[in-house]
């Protein structure tokens, strides 16, 4: 396959996860607006979920102070921010466009239909599209996009390189999303069972739709431990660090036998893999959470950099 | 005359290139005016390939270097045999008909005063006598144009060469192509090298040829106010010195260039 | 032609009665409801912009996935008219392709005084950089589209010759699929020449003239200008419909002798590349050294044999409408038959007397630029005004050479599905010929009609639309 065709199907993944992230940190920011803060006044969480979605600076060059409305309309509407919803699935569309064929219509319908809907959503009056409307709107064009990969697309090397972009994008969100709070996930904060509520961990759980699931895995109290262990180290967790990771090493190994060579990304996703089955939830703690995931950050950056300089590019001998 | 020479080019980037390619067209010209002894073009590191003779005759090959490339160094050495045909290209193959090489590029496109000079030039020759008009020609622009170093760089056009009055072989050569083309004379672009005596400064060098009936193509240097002699190596040709470059290379990736070149033609010892 | 409105050559309706080719679409539009028919003109709209079927008008605002317009009704030749249609198309492209081979070789047209050595030469087409190069097989042209119109049962003129890369073979193709999937009734009624073979034609054709060195199955690749091309649907819709890689110049790279893919599984050798981009930009080594959209010593290899290049750096020297004039000659000169394709008489404005008489008639005249393309910067002299013809006589004679002018001519009419029903409108039409080890055409080719009432002007981007073309089986 072509290098560039395998890189636009690769972005392709990535925008799609990338809108679906921002989505949920918007119904997180939303929802948490809702709940009055111990404090008086309600919450507000919207700086920290600039933060996550790595939107922070640019928000603050357009607008300045995070008023909810510019920020939802930053995160959803706005062409100027690269993360926002809008410029994710224009951008999946545009990729689509140019390797039109190595998609199926089904693909190519659902990718297609989401930017013509946006298009018409965008000419629409704000007021009457209401952010919960949108958030949903917006995790059903994910899912179609998806499903449509996961029913129709032929198991071949494009499927590979759809499916490592969901994965690398996924575990960098995690992390990300997980990073923005490292703080509250701490055992030496002093939050837990001192009556203050834990709605900032419920917060972490709802922002990866993992809330219930949550509670069904582990059961009774939420603690910081559990929370870091379902993030990171449970297989069970669908968007989990180990979950994404193995997902992306197991793509990359079906490449390689298919193509009868392995490179460099396929050893670099397998010792993430690696480590992340070696550790415990107290390793992770003991190095630092923060330090952890910066460092787990990069890595993810590093095994992008890899399958780039060894498909993607096309500079590979 | 048997003449060495010894020429090397560097080019170095920062940061490295993911890949470099380069046409060379690095071969002594096949003619009855020099004979090549020995002839050697290396390019470290470089895969070689795609060569052909061309329809103007030249011999072109292609080299590309897979990067990272922070550096490339083209290396001519080789010694030729010349004979002083006064300018005249005998016996020298070749397929283009000599009306492809009117048409003005942006380097020899003729402005007023370009049209004035090539006019004012051959004001007192006979139209019959080609041979004459290409020498006034050849002096007008000498006179036009002085030659001074680092007034002029490589983009400068002829027009602007001349309403600079400053300028190197490279302008000279656009200033003779587009007089020339003024006056309905097929004309073009030569690189080679030159055998000054002392200095080296001027060793590589570029001058023009004129399409003169009776004779075919001709060579003027106005740098030199002459013809080539024995003490000219030809390569190849051109419309202008985009075309004719001896090196022409595309670099993929965001570095800098900067290049060196030493050359030496020097009168071999038998 | 007298009175206002000059008669027209119609295709179906011939005085009162029904042509032949036509009779399988008697009553067809009319038996057909008007509720039906918007329904179907919908449906087809829909399905073109499924497909991603749209066209982008170059430089041109607004919606940049615009649809074509489709008009559902066929356009029919008999199997007798395109007997000769056809045998006028190969003749056409044989003639065009020896000229190219002459002109890049010993030119023994212009030495012979046929073909005037200035207007080869000096022509801006002509590229230095192939002379003396034998492509494989001897082609240079290995898709000529050749622009055709009719004025009366048999008479038909050759408009324009595209040697190059003549476009819209893909409308052709949707065309017939849309056709096929609406009215399946009307294909079972009639018998109508399939033209579903041509991307494998097309890809035999490029196949045959893969360099003498490859061993092998040749790797045919289409190289385009990219995604934000107006012609990259039909690009990208070739490369799926062939089976081969649709490749921009930055998937593609020289070494060595030989030009190379990148792929995710490492280099690939390219033996045919059927590229979509103008002479000027597929190399910067050799050509536009600021071009970004080729490939770096892509010349260099063509001119070794490492690769081919379809069609030919510098085939656009055969059809320049200078050029044009010549072609019966070269028919005679190369062949030696007579055209079975009449030329549209045509003056050349860079001679001084032809210029005059062309200042003169005006009105009547259309005058196009030597260059040009896409119904751009051309005068059509009966549908213009005074001013307008009064500002382009200005043109003309500022530069006399840059136009050519030909007599308006009656473009034959084809029923077409109008706002107020059925009426006619003019047409032409492209075929595209194939040129490899063999010459290959399919039946028909591409009717583009001008939707506008009393517009002679057919192309896209002036409010132009396609038809589906049929040719009746023997």
């Amino acid at each position: 396959m072509l290098s560039r065709t395998a890189d636009n199907l690769y972005w392709i993944a990535r925008s799609m996860e990338r809108a679906e992230t921002v989505a949920r940190l918007l119904e997180v920011g939303s929802r948490n607006a809702l709940i009055p803060s111990l404090s008086g006044g309600y919450r507000n969480e919207w700086d920290a979920i600039l933060q996550a979605s790595g939107t922070q600076a640019g928000f603050a060059a357009k607008y300045g102070d995070p008023v909810p409305r510019n920020i939802e309309s930053y995160l959803f509407f706005d062409l100027d921010n690269p993360s926002s919803v809008a410029s994710s699935i224009t951008r999946a569309r545009e990729n689509a466009r140019i390797v039109r064929t190595a998609l199926t219509s089904a693909v190519w319908d659902a990718l297609n239909s989401a930017y013509q809907d946006l298009l018409r959503m965008r000419r629409t009056e704000r007021s009457k599209l209401p952010m919960s409307d949108l958030i949903d709107w917006t995790m059903r064009q994910s899912m179609m996009v998806r499903g449509a990969i996961e029913d129709t697309q032929l198991r071949i090397d494009g499927y590979d390189f759809l499916n490592i972009g969901y994965h690398l994008e996924r575990a960098d969100s995690t992390a990300r999303l997980m990073d923005v709070k490292y703080f509250v996930l701490l055992p030496q904060v002093d939050y837990v069972g001192s009556g203050l509520d834990n709605y900032q961990w419920r917060t972490i759980l709802r922002a990866m739709s993992a809330h219930r699931a949550f509670s069904w895995a582990y059961g009774g109290e939420i603690t910081p431990a559990k929370i870091a262990d379902f993030l990171i180290l449970n297989r069970k967790a669908p968007r989990s660090l180990i979950t994404s990771v193995e997902g992306a090493s197991a793509h990359l190994d079906r490449l390689a036998r298919g193509y009868g060579r392995s490179t460099n990304a396929q050893s670099k996703a397998r010792a993430l893999v690696g480590e992340l089955a070696e550790a415990s939830v107290e390793d992770i703690f003991d190095e630092g959470l923060h330090e952890f995931l910066s460092r787990f950050i990069a890595e993810i950056a590093g095994l992008g950099g890899v399958i780039h300089s060894s498909y993607l590019s096309g500079d590979a001998r | 005359m048997r003449l060495e020479v010894r020429h090397r080019t560097l080019y170095r980037f920062d940061p490295a290139m993911r890949a470099v390619v380069q046409s060379l067209r690095l071969t002594p010209s096949l003619f009855d005016g020099q004979q090549t002894i020995d002839w050697a073009v290396k390019v470290e590191g470089a895969e070689r390939g795609a060569a052909f003779r061309d329809g103007a005759g030249d011999w072109v090959e292609t080299t590309s270097i897979l990067g990272p490339v922070s550096e490339i160094a083209v290396e001519v050495e080789g010694v030729v045999e010349t004979v002083d045909l006064t300018g005249v290209l005998k016996g020298h193959r070749e397929r283009v008909p000599p009306l492809a090489y009117l048409a003005p590029t942006r380097a020899t496109r003729p402005d007023a005063a370009l049209i004035e000079l090539a006019r004012g030039a051959v004001a007192e020759v006979a139209e019959t006598e080609a041979l004459e008009r290409a020498h006034a020609l050849t002096y007008a622009v000498r006179d036009a144009i002085a030659y001074t170093p680092g007034e002029t760089e490589h983009a400068t056009t002829a027009a602007e060469a001349l309403a600079l009055g400053h300028g190197v072989c490279q302008d000279h050569a656009h200033a003779m192509i587009a007089a020339a083309h003024v006056l309905g004379i097929p004309a073009r672009y030569v690189t080679g090298y030159l055998h000054a005596g002392g200095e080296a400064s001027e060793a590589s060098h570029a001058w023009a040829e004129l399409y003169v009936d009776d004779l075919g193509w001709v060579g003027f240097d106005a740098s030199n106010g002459v013809c080539p002699d024995e003490h000219y190596i030809r390569l190849g040709s051109g419309v202008d010195a985009v075309d004719a470059a001896p090196i022409r290379g595309v670099a993929k990736g965001q570095g800098a260039e900067a290049l060196d070149v030493e050359v030496s033609v020097t009168q071999a010892q038998q | 032609m007298d009175g206002d409105e000059p008669s027209y050559f119609n295709e179906m309706f011939d005085g009162d009665g029904v042509r032949a080719p036509y009779s399988g679409l008697d009553g067809w539009a009319n038996d057909m409801p008007p509720e039906l028919r918007n329904l179907k003109q919908s449906e087809a709209e829909a399905l073109f912009r499924r497909i991603g079927i749209t066209f982008a008008v170059y430089g041109e605002g607004g919606d940049p996935d615009r649809l074509i317009p489709f008009d559902m009704f066929p356009r029919v030749f008999s199997s007798g008219e395109w007997r000769k249609l056809e045998a006028g198309i190969r003749q056409r492209a044989r003639a065009l392709n020896a000229f190219l081979m002459d002109v890049y070789g010993r030119g023994e047209i212009v030495k012979a005084g046929r073909i005037p050595a200035h207007l080869v030469y000096r022509n801006e087409a002509f590229e230095k950089a192939v002379v003396g190069f034998k492509p494989p097989r001897g082609v240079y042209s290995h898709i000529v589209g050749i622009d055709l119109v009719r004025t009366g049962p048999d008479e038909f003129f050759v408009l324009e010759d595209n040697c190059r890369t003549p476009s819209g073979v893909s409308y052709m193709l949707e065309n017939r699929e849309i056709m096929m999937r609406m009215f399946p009734g009307l294909f079972q009624e009639n018998r109508i020449a399939p033209v579903e073979n041509y991307p494998a034609l097309l890809r035999r054709t490029l196949a045959s003239v893969a360099p003498e060195k490859c061993e092998g199955e040749p790797r045919v690749a289409i190289l385009t200008p990219g995604h934000f091309n107006s012609a990259y649907y039909e690009h990208s819709f070739l490369a799926d419909m062939m089976g081969v890689e649709l490749v921009e110049g930055q998937d593609l790279f020289v070494e060595g002798d030989y030009v190379w893919c990148r792929t995710t599984e490492g280099p690939k050798r390219v033996d045919v590349i059927y590229r979509r981009i103008d002479d000027a930009f597929i190399d910067p080594l050799c050509f536009r050294p600021d071009s970004m959209l080729g490939v770096p010593g892509l010349m260099n290899v063509y001119r070794s044999g490492g690769v081919t290049i379809a069609s030919a750096p510098g085939a656009g020297v055969a059809d320049d409408k200078a050029i044009y004039t010549f072609v019966p000659d070269m028919i005679r000169f190369y062949l030696g038959e007579s055209p079975i394709l009449n030329n549209v008489p045509t003056w050349q404005c860079a001679k001084p007397d032809e210029c005059a008489y062309v200042l003169d008639n005006l009105a009547e005249l259309v005058v196009k630029e030597v260059h040009g393309s896409g119904g751009y910067g051309m005068l059509v002299g009966p549908k213009s005004s005074t001013e307008q013809i009064a500002a382009f006589a200005e043109k003309i004679k500022e530069d006399p050479a840059n136009y050519i002018a030909q007599p308006t001519l009656a473009l034959s009419t084809c029923p077409s599905f109008v706002e107020e029903g059925v009426a006619p409108r003019h047409v032409d039409l492209r075929p595209y010929c194939l040129v490899g080890e063999r010459i290959e055409l399919v039946p028909g080719g591409l009717t583009r009609v001008a939707l506008r009432e009393g517009s002679l002007v057919v192309n896209s981007s002036q409010g132009g639309g396609v038809k589906d073309t049929w040719v009746m089986a023997e």
